[in-house]
């Protein structure tokens, strides 16, 4: 199915695990370091250089871009490591999450309680990827190189539904589907 | 003594960065290719498709075939009647890393201090090297550049020798398990059994540049590694994890002597993105 961001509780409600989705319109871009520096600023009681509610972060840091690309390539890195975070970013009013990879429990109350969504996008098709972003613009943390926050224009971004607010997770689905003894 | 210059392994590394992560090899493509083709999962199949297109778009030499352009691992095979001149033959190396990841736009993703500060290199550098010294007047130069989703994966156990080959095969089958779509599958499973610590996980990776399609020589190891690859690929796991037939593309065992009181087992993880180029100077 299509879907445009914003993201809104309604938006988040039809989507279940297993769904593929094309999104279009304005996703962010965050990795580790950004995480921990967004995270630091809001326990110092700061905003955030960027307003996250409604919004999308994709856990990516991309190859350099050459003279006339809009992007290098642009897969999705291993959203675990942002486990430690996610939920507090839920709390102001992220939506959603792309990645790839398991994600913790507390992540997945969190998707729950805040009507929230993780996506997958597929590891290693970054070339591929990287055709479906149409703008790319660095937003704070530049010093951080292919760390630093973006903002991205997408136009089908390609993903799968993953963990949904009703507790489906398409990982444990299609494990047990295809698990032989 | 054959001399070889010092700069002559700084270009050639420089141009095997770019081309590694441009180019797939053939035995991985159709390994791919085969996973695809007998893929029950619809899931899965999207999947395979999406990583076969992408081979195509990132051959024509504009986009890496990942994001993750790795940490360079080079392993050199050093002839022993070899003398590099011109300059330190380490220091060329990771010259040689430094103007591939720079020239060719590839992700700069070292850190120096690695438990606090983590400041990016910014040039990959340094490269991790692995050397060997063996027979003959030339040096053979793999680089394989690692991302850092299937390194994380990597596990050890330092079995005791009554857990046997059924021990073996629980540790390595439930490492894999437990990455599920970590290290994004379909991966290549590199183990390295015996040895010491250090050993086992040496051979774990450097078992990942065997071509795909070749069994261990040894008929038994040749055994276990079939064995291990059906256990795994019943885990259901599938492409990206979204549950499949294909969870591994391939297990390749390595084994060496160990001591009376062990059984280490190393467990080396490498994403369907497989990336090693060789050149022989």
């Amino acid at each position: 199915m299509k879907l445009t961001t914003p993201l809104t509780d309604a938006s988040v409600e039809k989507l279940h695990a297993g769904d593929t989705v094309e999104i279009t319109g304005t996703i962010y871009v965050a990795r580790d370091a950004a995480h921990k520096q967004m995270v630091d600023a809001l326990d110092r009681g700061e905003k955030l250089p960027v307003d996250l509610t409604g919004q999308i972060v994709y856990y990516m840091g991309p190859s350099p871009t050459k003279p006339g690309q809009v992007i290098g390539s642009a897969g999705p890195t291993t959203s675990g490591r942002m486990d430690a975070y996610a939920p507090r970013l839920m709390e102001i009013g992220l939506k959603g999450m792309i990645g790839k990879g398991l994600r913790a429990a507390p992540v997945k109350d969190a998707i729950k309680k805040h009507k929230a969504v993780y996506f997958a996008a597929t590891g290693g098709a970054a070339a591929l990827i990287s055709q479906r972003i149409k703008k790319a613009q660095v937003m704070a943390y530049e010093d951080l190189g292919a760390e630093a926050l973006q903002k991205l224009e997408v136009e089908d971004f390609p993903v799968i539904v993953v963990n949904d607010i009703f507790g489906g997770d398409a990982y444990e689905d299609g494990k047990k589907k295809y698990a032989k003894k | 003594m054959r001399e070889i210059q010092a700069n002559q392994i700084t270009e050639t590394l420089a141009r095997l960065a770019v081309e590694a992560n441009h180019y797939l090899g053939d035995d991985v493509v159709a390994a791919l290719k085969h996973a695809r083709e007998i893929e029950e999962s619809p899931a899965g199949r999207d999947v395979l498709d999406q990583l076969l297109k992408n081979v195509e778009i990132a051959k024509q030499g504009t986009f890496p075939l990942c994001q993750d352009t790795g940490v360079a691992v080079v392993v050199v095979e050093l002839g022993q009647e070899v003398h590099v001149v011109g300059g330190d033959l380490f220091q060329a190396i990771h010259e040689g890393v430094k103007q591939g990841y720079t020239g060719g736009f590839l992700r700069k993703s070292m850190v120096g201090q690695p438990f606090s500060e983590r400041k990016n290199t910014k040039d990959n550098t340094p490269a991790m090297i692995h050397t060997d010294i063996v027979p003959g007047d030339k040096i053979k130069l793999t680089i394989m550049p690692k991302g850092g989703g299937c390194e994380n994966m990597s596990a050890l156990a330092m079995l005791t020798p009554s857990a046997g080959r059924k021990g073996v095969i629980d540790f390595i089958v439930n490492t894999i398990d437990k990455a599920g779509s970590n290290p994004c599958p379909p991966t290549i499973v590199g183990v390295g059994i015996g040895g010491s610590s250090d050993q086992a996980m040496w051979l774990a990776k450097k078992s990942l540049l065997r071509p795909l399609g070749e069994w261990n020589p040894d008929s038994e190891t040749a055994a276990l590694e079939k064995e291990l690859l059906e256990k795994i690929n019943n885990l259901g796991i599938g492409p990206m994890g979204l549950g499949g037939r294909t969870t591994a593309l391939a297990v390749h065992v390595l084994t060496t002597p160990c001591h009376i009181a062990s059984m280490p087992v190393g467990v080396n993880v490498q994403c369907h993105s497989a990336r090693y180029k060789e050149a022989v100077l």
